[in-house]
């Protein structure tokens, strides 16, 4: 029989009042929960997006864009006055003031063509620039290490590791061809396409050097050609119809450099990829705000209730209490009791307030990304700190309460028998 | 030198504006292993000097000494230690814990000494054998009778082995046959050594007392012997 036993003994006595101070803090904790785990997952989510976009700075053709609403209903829309890139436009770009800046210049034809009789996406693209560009691409076939020997250098002068040469498209850009296509998982699959296979494009014979590992980006339904050669296969000689640029950090003056490049080719629209995914971010960050917002007043809430169902409990023990205090009690284990029994009931919200938070995270994150099977985050240290977090709310809550049982008057008590 | 001393104590308390003395320039020795019954009408302050006795409650004027220390002189939390080691109460209607076993409500003045539950829990039942429940102790209070509730209020009390047991009405809620099973219980513990201080209106129970005193409008009417201390 410890002081720990009368804790205890009450909750369990006091069923219905124990799951309302339970519940009360546990929908404060699986809301905090809730919130952090989106807003991570969400964080998680655009980084990887900044990742696979690679390059900082798109370049498209000015237009403006017509939708067509009818009825309440929008058909597709219509592009007007739309400005075409040119080859030339590439030379302007690396003649702006920031030029040295400038780490990649990747220029693309991207336009539907028939590959063996069948609809496909035909990208034309600078392959050097292009592979420098899209690092991550990996070659499915074993034929992209075919010309490189283990041993042999590169143009840097590097020797290769056989597994990167198996895998990595980067090393095939000294050794493609303006015949050789590189395939998306997608399309090579869609079109029934395989390596060394012979693709007919608009008449013209072109060969399948490698089938692109999935990516999960646009980039896995394209077909990626020599520039030149699409451009003369397509009858678009000189056209383009985007320009990615990367630059060499974060830090450089992305925005300065946008004003340069939009001052040079005036005919087309330029957008820091920081800028497109900057707004994003943006609300991300307001929804972090937001969340850290509605969490504080959820627990606030949650502290409330335990604030005043330990008061109503103070009160309706006030004979108990002098009994306590007239065995020999001293104000610190009457205090104890009072925090034992916050502490007991702050622990289980905390740990069952993690789990369901983690289970409504899973249900919302549907809503909140374009993620099909969403899985669960299990964390040791978010388990922990929303417990943690629980306690430290249920005690600030109790502290009070406890202090005025602490308090009362052993006589006054006694005579409320 | 006597166990306990009041020396002219006095109780004020301010009702509706006024000053209501409820007791006055109280003088009171006790002796170790005096049996003493406080017997007097309502308001005549009997609790009030009960309460005064266990450290409850401060006299406005006066001191009370327990083994030549001034109780109330006694800094922070030394007077509940002073409860503790020195008084065992006996309330009014039993007041057991309800959520805790008939083990559990005697064990719980030990609940907060450093000895092992173990030795906690012996002392506990042996007690409990003193009051013939010991094969109940897992019940809880409602599963008994008064007369077995009171019982394990007055083994409660003993647990610690205060040297004085202060009783308020024991008898108050049980019948004429079970109230004098406990009355022979506290007489048989005085015979033991036991200084007991019961509060009483019934003239009957006051045969078990060495000692009656009569309280009226906060004063000693009358105070005289009942029988013989062993």
């Amino acid at each position: 029989m410890r002081l720990h036993s009368i804790s205890f003994n009450n909750l369990k006595r006091r069923k219905g009042k124990t799951l309302f101070l339970i519940l009360g803090l546990l929908i404060g904790v699986t809301t905090v929960v809730t919130l952090v785990t989106l807003t991570r997952a969400m964080e998680e989510d655009i980084g990887k997006k900044l990742d696979e976009l690679g390059a900082n700075i798109l370049i498209i053709p000015k237009s403006h864009d017509l939708t067509l609403n009818y009825g309440g209903l929008q058909f597709s829309g219509v592009a007007l006055d739309v400005q075409p890139l040119h080859q030339s436009d590439v030379d302007k770009i690396q003649s702006i003031k920031n030029k040295e800046n400038l780490s990649i210049v990747a220029p693309k034809l991207i336009a539907p063509a028939r590959v063996n009789g069948r609809e496909a996406l035909l990208v034309g693209a600078d392959f050097p620039e292009e592979l420098r560009l899209k690092r991550w691409w990996k070659v499915v076939s074993p034929d992209g290490g075919k010309d490189i020997h283990p041993g042999q250098k590169n143009s840097n002068g590097m020797k290769h590791s056989p597994a990167v040469e198996e895998r990595s498209a980067f090393f095939l850009r000294d050794s493609l061809t303006e015949e050789d296509l590189l395939v998306g998982s997608s399309a090579a699959h869609h079109l029934d396409l395989r390596e060394g296979q012979s693709a007919e494009i608009q008449g013209q014979t072109f060969r399948v050097r490698g089938i692109l590992e999935e990516t999960g980006s646009q980039d896995d339904a394209l077909i990626f050609g020599n520039l030149a050669r699409v451009q003369k296969t397509l009858g678009k000689p000189n056209q383009l119809s985007l320009i990615e640029v990367a630059a060499f950090c974060n830090s450089c003056p992305i925005d300065e450099m946008v004003r340069q490049i939009s001052e040079v080719l005036p005919g087309a629209k330029v957008t820091a990829v920081k800028q497109a995914v900057e707004s994003r971010m943006e609300t991300v960050r307001h929804f972090k705000r937001f969340s850290v917002g509605i969490s504080a007043v959820v627990l606030l809430i949650g502290s409330l209730i335990v604030f005043i169902t330990m008061m109503a409990s103070v009160n309706e023990r006030t004979r108990e209490i002098g009994i306590f205090r007239a065995i020999g009690f001293r104000k610190g284990h009457i205090i104890q009791v009072i925090l034992l029994e916050a502490s007991l009931i702050s622990l289980l919200a905390g740990g069952v307030g993690y789990v369901a938070g983690v289970g409504s995270s899973r249900l919302a994150l549907p809503f909140f990304l374009q993620v099909q099977e969403p899985k669960l985050f299990w964390d040791a240290v978010m388990a922990f700190s929303a417990m943690g977090i629980s306690v430290a709310v249920g005690l600030a809550a109790s502290i009070y309460p406890a202090l005025r049982a602490a308090r009362m008057d052993p006589a006054e008590s006694l005579r409320a028998m | 030198m006597s166990l306990m001393e009041l020396r002219t104590v006095s109780k004020y308390y301010e009702s509706a504006g006024e000053r209501v003395a409820a007791l006055k320039d109280l003088h009171l020795h006790i002796d170790a292993g005096e049996f003493i019954a406080v017997m007097g009408p309502s308001g005549s302050g009997k609790s009030t000097l009960l309460n005064i006795l266990g450290g409850l409650s401060h006299p406005s004027v006066g001191k009370l000494l327990v083994d030549g220390i001034d109780i109330y002189q006694l800094k922070g939390e030394k007077l509940a230690d002073y409860r503790r080691e020195y008084i065992g109460f006996v309330f009014q209607s039993f007041q057991l814990i309800p959520y805790l076993t008939i083990l559990e409500n005697v064990m719980l003045p030990l609940a907060i000494l450093p000895s092992r539950n173990g030795d906690r829990r012996d002392m506990a039942l042996r007690v409990l054998g003193k009051v013939a429940l010991a094969e109940k102790g897992r019940r809880l209070p409602n599963q008994l009778s008064g007369g077995e509730q009171e019982r394990v209020a007055i083994a409660r009390a003993l647990v610690n082995s205060p040297p004085i047991i202060l009783a308020d009405e024991p008898t108050g809620n049980l019948d004429s046959g079970t109230g004098k099973d406990i009355m022979e219980l506290l007489s048989a513990l005085n015979s033991e050594g036991q200084t007991i201080i019961m509060v009483t209106h019934n003239p009957e129970n006051a045969r078990y007392a060495h000692r009656v005193i009569q309280l009226k409008d906060g004063q000693v009417q009358e105070a005289f012997a009942k029988r013989e201390m062993r």
